[in-house]
């Protein structure tokens, strides 16, 4: 019996020695390995870059992966080939992913980024140009000037914290208010001219459309927790309320005084009253009837335009203020140049090229949206005369409030849409203090490098 | 008896240094190191190296740039855990999948023999109910959440059913009721897997442990807890650890149920605080050193697991 034990003893310290040497043989490969990736990370990026900035030849791009997109970026690749055969595009939709910034982020640090990305967003700008992922289109000759003279004053919010450019202003989608008209109607509401210029008038339309059983709910933005769901309830009122102010500015939160507390009160009471949903809508809450409202943009007239009888007005502001002073949130996509890219040159005559006033005009007749160029209704009057759907979008699209172009950008809005769950969706704690403390947080946040 | 003659006896006892050396580096079996070779440079590849990566990350000020960059990743030592430790939203998550994992496992290992036990006495319908068990498990969560959502949603079959006993606000925007919701439709549909699990121990259990205990007059109760539980001990504790690492890892189902951990975090889980950090908002460092804290914290649990339920398995 003690013979026997003293056997499986010894095979189990035989057996269970291999795998300890094996784990240490493995952690000791790991951690060659690892020192060599951490090595390797440290190039000379400047060599790559003065090389690079020389050079013309055939460029790769990406653009959405939406139809109407995919269509104005086939046409107008097509355009440019035919008159470049030594500076060739090759094109394709922004590969598959959870977002089009997590996919671009991953390429960036995989080194195989495109040239240009016709999607990005100027959210993940901030972290696209820590990672060293984008040219400074400030660096061409030609680049600031180009800019400022295409976008306007409006360009100004897409400047990085040293004042230059490495995103391209390119189309924006200036959110309104989208109405279902026969259930106003059913309500008892003017359908032609609704009520919902102030923040007083819109609780009392919501509350009709509610109580008369002509919808569900008045409104449904998604209330989930993603960082980007503010862009579609919170913000686009507060630009409205403020006349235009940042989330950030100056490297401090603004949201936390009177005008963002109104903004937050009033959608507090939405959720309050049930005239809002606090659940999360599988599919389009708008488009199925079970919201009268919607804060979309102009794409959302193709979308909706057989399905709906819909009209648009600006969005409310607690005193009412005129439509052509009424500013709103941008939903803006602008252009990167990556560092990837061997031919910059060309790359940057691309991006004018596709910037032109030509395919600006065809941008806005194939997709609906709107390209970031000042005077746009009277760049293209025949559109609009011919579309007047798009009008009200127009006027809009020169007064937008773009998010903060500022440091650890994803994170400062993670926080505040953290804090607006909590106080405003949820209902929980005191409405004043969370939003001061998600200003203490956001505050630090931008103050990281 | 058998004798060994003494020229063989010498012969065995002489080796030459150079064999003795290669045996000791290749061991007894060179061979097996050619056969296990694949398999070793799978694991070094997709386990060791990230792993040690992370940890590396963890105790570094760490993103991910472009190759090329110039970029300074200073050593922080413990800076990062100090962050993550500091964090009330890191404890929450780690509060929220401990309240997971005490439903879903105990839930999970009661409900899978239990029904393996039905399901291997069954002698009809016996493939439907197996094929019935385990489709949950291969369907893509995000088509599955989709019922769920419309099951448990204000105006959703299960508030129906329950009615004035249903939560108010429903399940899933419900602070004390998200996290319980979320465990019980991945105990549901995690359940075909382990069942199997159990089915393949149940199988080799000898009959005639049965028919002794039925001889003996043990009843249907008796036999199942003193014949069934403890001959599939190993399956247990198997099932136990599969299910608390996988309910560590839970990610899916609060991004997808609830709308990325909502409400106000009632459901947020460290994997997906880790996505957020590490993947959408670019800070590596953190969200490693939170993978690290919870590869401990599993691992704490999986030994708790095998000294509690591993009896002579430990």
């Amino acid at each position: 019996m003690q013979r026997r034990t003293t056997v499986n003893v010894h095979n189990a310290r035989e057996t269970t020695a291999r795998p300890a040497a094996a784990a240490g043989m493995a952690l000791a490969v790991a951690g060659a390995l690892v020192l060599a990736a951490c090595g390797g990370g440290d190039g000379d990026g400047d060599n790559d870059d003065a090389q690079a900035g020389e050079a013309r030849g055939d460029i790769t791009i990406w653009y959405s992966n939406n139809e109407a997109e995919i269509a104005w970026g086939e046409q107008m690749v097509e355009a440019w080939n035919a008159g470049h055969p030594d500076e060739q595009i090759e094109a394709q939709e922004i590969p598959a992913g959870d977002s089009s910034e997590e996919v671009i982020s991953a390429a960036i640090a995989a080194g195989n980024a495109p040239c240009l990305i016709f999607n990005t967003a100027p959210v993940a700008v901030p972290d696209f140009e820590k990672q060293g992922g984008l040219v400074s289109l400030s660096s061409f000759e030609d680049g600031a000037t180009y800019i400022e003279e295409r976008t306007g004053d409006v360009a100004a919010q897409y400047q990085s914290a040293d004042g230059e450019y490495v995103q391209m202003p390119w189309k924006s989608n200036p959110v309104m208010i989208f109405y279902n008209k026969e259930m106003f109607a059913e309500a008892g509401l003017d359908p032609e001219n609704p009520p919902l210029g102030t923040h007083d008038e819109f609780l009392d339309t919501a509350r009709r459309l509610v109580s008369s059983g002509a919808a569900p709910n008045a409104i449904r933005p998604a209330p989930t927790s993603e960082f980007f769901q503010s862009w579609f309830d919170f913000y686009p009122l507060y630009a409205a309320e403020t006349g235009g102010t940042q989330l950030v500015e100056d490297g401090s939160a603004t949201f936390a005084g009177d005008a963002g507390l109104a903004v937050a009160e009033f959608w507090k009471t939405l959720y309050d009253e049930e005239l809002a949903g606090r659940e999360q809508y599988q599919g389009d809450a708008f488009a199925d009837g079970e919201a009268a409202m919607a804060i979309v943009g102009p794409w959302a007239i193709s979308v909706y335009g057989e399905q709906v009888d819909w009209g648009a007005v600006p969005v409310p502001t607690s005193g009412g203020t005129p439509p052509e002073e009424t500013y709103t949130f941008s939903d803006a996509k602008n252009i990167g140049l990556y560092t990837a890219c061997e031919n910059r040159d060309t790359a940057w005559d691309v991006l004018k090229f596709a910037t032109s006033e030509e395919q600006d005009g065809k941008l806005l007749e194939i997709t609906g949206q709107m390209p970031m160029r000042q005077d746009l209704a009277e760049t293209y009057p025949d559109y609009f005369a011919e579309n007047p759907a798009y009008e009200a979008f127009g006027e809009q699209a020169s007064r937008t409030v773009e998010v903060p172009n500022v440091p650890n950008s994803v994170a400062v809005w993670q926080a505040f849409r953290d804090a607006y769950s909590r106080a405003v969706i949820s209902g929980e704690g005191e409405l004043g203090q969370t939003l001061q403390d998600a200003a203490v947080e956001i505050d630090d946040l931008v103050g990281q490098s | 008896m058998t004798t060994v003659p003494a020229g063989h006896r010498a012969g065995a006892r002489y080796r030459s240094p150079v064999r003795r050396r290669r045996r000791g580096l290749l061991g007894r079996q060179p061979l097996g190191l050619l056969f296990s070779s694949p398999y070793l440079a799978f694991v070094l590849a997709v386990f060791a190296f990230p792993l040690g990566f992370a940890v590396w990350i963890s105790f570094h000020d760490y993103f991910f740039a472009a190759p090329g960059a110039e970029v300074d990743r200073p050593f922080v030592g413990l800076d990062n855990y100090r962050d993550v430790l500091g964090d009330p939203d890191v404890w929450r998550s780690f509060r929220n999948v401990a309240v997971f994992l005490l439903i879903n496992v105990p839930l999970t290992v009661a409900l899978s023999l239990l029904l393996a036990t039905a399901l291997n006495q069954a002698t009809r319908l016996r493939t439907f109910l197996r094929v019935g068990y385990y489709v949950p498990y291969v369907t893509a969560s995000v088509a599955v959440v989709g019922v769920w959502l419309f099951l448990f949603n204000s105006n959703g079959l299960v508030n129906r059913v329950l009615g004035p006993l249903a939560p108010d606000p429903s399940w899933l925007i419900n602070s004390t009721w998200a996290m319980p919701a979320i465990a019980l439709y991945v105990t549901w549909k995690q359940l075909g897997f382990y069942i199997l699990l159990y089915l393949a121990a149940l199988q080799n259990v000898p009959r005639e442990l049965y028919e002794v205990a039925a001889t003996d007059g043990a009843g249907k109760i008796r036999t199942f807890f003193s014949i069934t539980i403890p001959a599939v001990r190993p399956a247990t504790v198997l099932v136990l650890l599969l299910s608390t690492i996988i309910g560590a890892n839970l990610f899916t189902e609060p991004y997808l149920l609830t709308g990325g951990g909502g409400p106000n975090g009632a459901s947020m889980s460290p994997v997906l605080l880790m996505y957020q950090l590490g993947i959408e908002q670019n800070s590596p460092d953190v969200a490693a050193a939170i993978g690290v804290i919870l590869i401990v914290f599993v691992l704490l649990i999986g030994w708790l697991q095998r000294r509690l339920a591993g009896g002579d398995e430990t």
